[in-house]
């Protein structure tokens, strides 16, 4: 408002009425579309996203994009597919993951204890994008408070 | 001891002030005067609690959030709470402060609304007083406001305060004049500046309101209404003068406590006021709207006019708030521009216009 009217040639009275006329008119319609997204949002409720959590916490689903601690993918029969090679550990950058091999009886390299410190994880995603056999993935809970920081050391494989 | 002319000065005349007037005849001006004055205390007490409510609830259905849930049913008992929470803390006076001043300073925008409460048309009968001035009471006594806050950004003894209570008081000043035209316009249509008989002027069907009677000029001096009472209650997108992002909060950053809560209570039962009075200008105050279908009409007519006049203003308090949760914040140079330089001379054409109007004639 305060710009100088560049647009504004010459200073006839009809000029200056009508860029008075039509900044009025096109403030309103733009003003009038704003209410109106804003009275879409209230005339909606399904749009709510916040959620009455400790009441809905049998029903709460989160968010696909939520990102709860690393949790190692197992199947039916328990089974997962790591491999054991450590990438993950590499990739990661705050030293959260130790990846410790075992050898089975053949004396191939199979992963033994797969450590995860969430004491230090800081959730950013780079093992699970690092990981070539899709082995490990961000899982959904967040209920992740401990009293103790020990308990906060997770062995993710279970066999 | 004068005998006042009670019939005049009290015009009470629901079923309760009848009571009283038929038992104790004697002390019916006094009991009554004393009724009304307690009545208005607990609306004046009682309205800003739920009007905070249904802000939050309003703006956080606006947000697509849920707003306060947890005290009472959907938050009911929410403001209830924080209320009662302000009244137990401890105000502080900043050092150097003007303390009487700085105590004085919220008291009056309280006092101020409660006493424009006094002559707001409630229903028929359901006024406390009407003087044939009621226009210009209301100007006068909103006037007060501002006078509330410069007092508090002067003794707070904070740049911040200072430069809030500066620019409230530049803004509610400038819009004041707009304010006043607007009244102005339908004081003159109307014929008469008491509240009720300008409510009373606006009889018939809801075309005969005034927003729509003086076709294209009623709904243009009530968005003018809208947006020169939004820029004198401070409320966004006019809230400059808390500007809570370059001021802290404006004139209220030092208060804390009970004197916050008074500025706070205030502010609502201000917008409650406006709405209100937009409502006697514009909506036909406590009249039923009439759409000329007979057994609709006879329904309308038969709720009570409280009902009515509520009911509108709760609607125009809907406006403000929608204005508030969409509209961005203006500079207070956009701000002087608007009106200077756009509303009032607005209005000025907008006055011989509807004279014209009216004297050709052309009303629905």
């Amino acid at each position: 408002m305060t710009k100088p009217r560049q647009d504004v040639n010459n200073n006839s009275v009809l000029h200056s009425s009508a860029y008075y006329l039509q900044k009025i008119i096109t403030g309103l319609v733009s003003l009038l579309s704003g209410m109106g997204v804003t009275i879409h949002y209230f005339v909606n409720p399904s749009r709510i996203i916040t959620q009455q959590y400790p009441e809905n916490r049998e029903s709460l689903r989160m968010m696909d994009r939520f990102r709860g601690h690393l949790i190692m993918i197992h199947d039916a029969n328990n089974q997962h597919h790591c491999t054991g090679c450590g990438i993950c550990e590499k990739a990661c950058p705050n030293g959260t993951i130790s990846v410790l091999t075992t050898q089975n009886l053949a004396g191939n390299k199979m992963l033994g204890r797969y450590l995860y410190r969430f004491s230090q994880c800081t959730l950013c995603n780079l093992c699970v994008e690092s990981c070539p056999f899709g082995a490990i993935t961000m899982g959904q809970d967040f209920e992740l408070a401990k009293y103790d920081r020990q308990l906060l050391t997770y062995i993710l494989n279970k066999t | 001891m004068i005998q006042l002319p009670t019939e005049t000065v009290f015009p009470v005349h629901n079923a309760i002030g009848d009571l009283v007037r038929h038992y104790f005849p004697n002390a019916a001006g006094y009991a009554n005067g004393f009724l009304t004055i307690i009545s208005l205390l607990l609306i004046v007490a009682l309205l800003p609690v739920f009007l905070i409510w249904l802000e939050r609830k309003v703006a956080a259905r606006f947000q697509a959030r849920l707003g306060p849930m947890r005290v009472g049913y959907h938050g009911l008992l929410q403001s209830t709470a924080d209320g009662l929470k302000l009244i137990f803390k401890e105000v502080l006076i900043p050092e150097g402060a003007d303390s009487f001043v700085f105590f004085l300073a919220p008291i009056l925008p309280a006092s101020a609304t409660f006493l424009v409460m006094t002559v707001l048309p409630f229903d028929h009968h359901l006024q406390v007083a009407d003087p044939a001035g009621g226009a210009l009471y209301v100007l006068g006594i909103s006037g007060l406001s501002v006078l509330g806050i410069l007092l508090a950004g002067w003794s707070s003894n904070n740049k911040y305060s200072l430069l809030g209570a500066m620019r409230s008081g530049a803004q509610m000043i400038s819009f004041e004049i707009s304010l006043a035209l607007i009244m102005l316009l339908i004081v003159m249509v109307s014929g008469t500046a008491s509240l009720r008989e300008i409510v009373l002027s606006q009889q018939g069907t809801i075309l005969d309101w005034w927003i729509f009677k003086l076709p294209i000029l009623g709904i243009v001096a009530f968005v003018m209404y809208m947006i020169s009472s939004t820029a004198e209650l401070n409320r966004a997108p006019f809230d400059i003068s808390e500007a809570e992002s370059e001021l802290t909060g404006g004139f209220a950053t030092e208060y804390s406590g009970i004197s916050f809560a008074m500025f706070f209570f205030a502010e609502f039962v201000n917008m409650f006021v406006s709405a209100g009075i937009a409502t006697t200008f514009f909506l036909g105050g406590f009249l039923a709207p009439q759409v000329g279908i007979g057994p609709l009409d006879a329904f309308f007519e038969f709720i009570p006019g409280f009902v009515w006049f509520f009911c509108k203003t709760v609607v125009v308090i809907f406006l403000y708030m929608w204005f508030r949760w969409t509209f961005p914040r203006l500079r207070i140079d956009q701000l002087m521009y608007l009106e200077w330089k756009m509303l009032l001379p607005a209005n000025l054409a907008l006055l011989p216009a509807a004279g014209f109007f009216l004297a050709m004639g052309w009303t629905l």
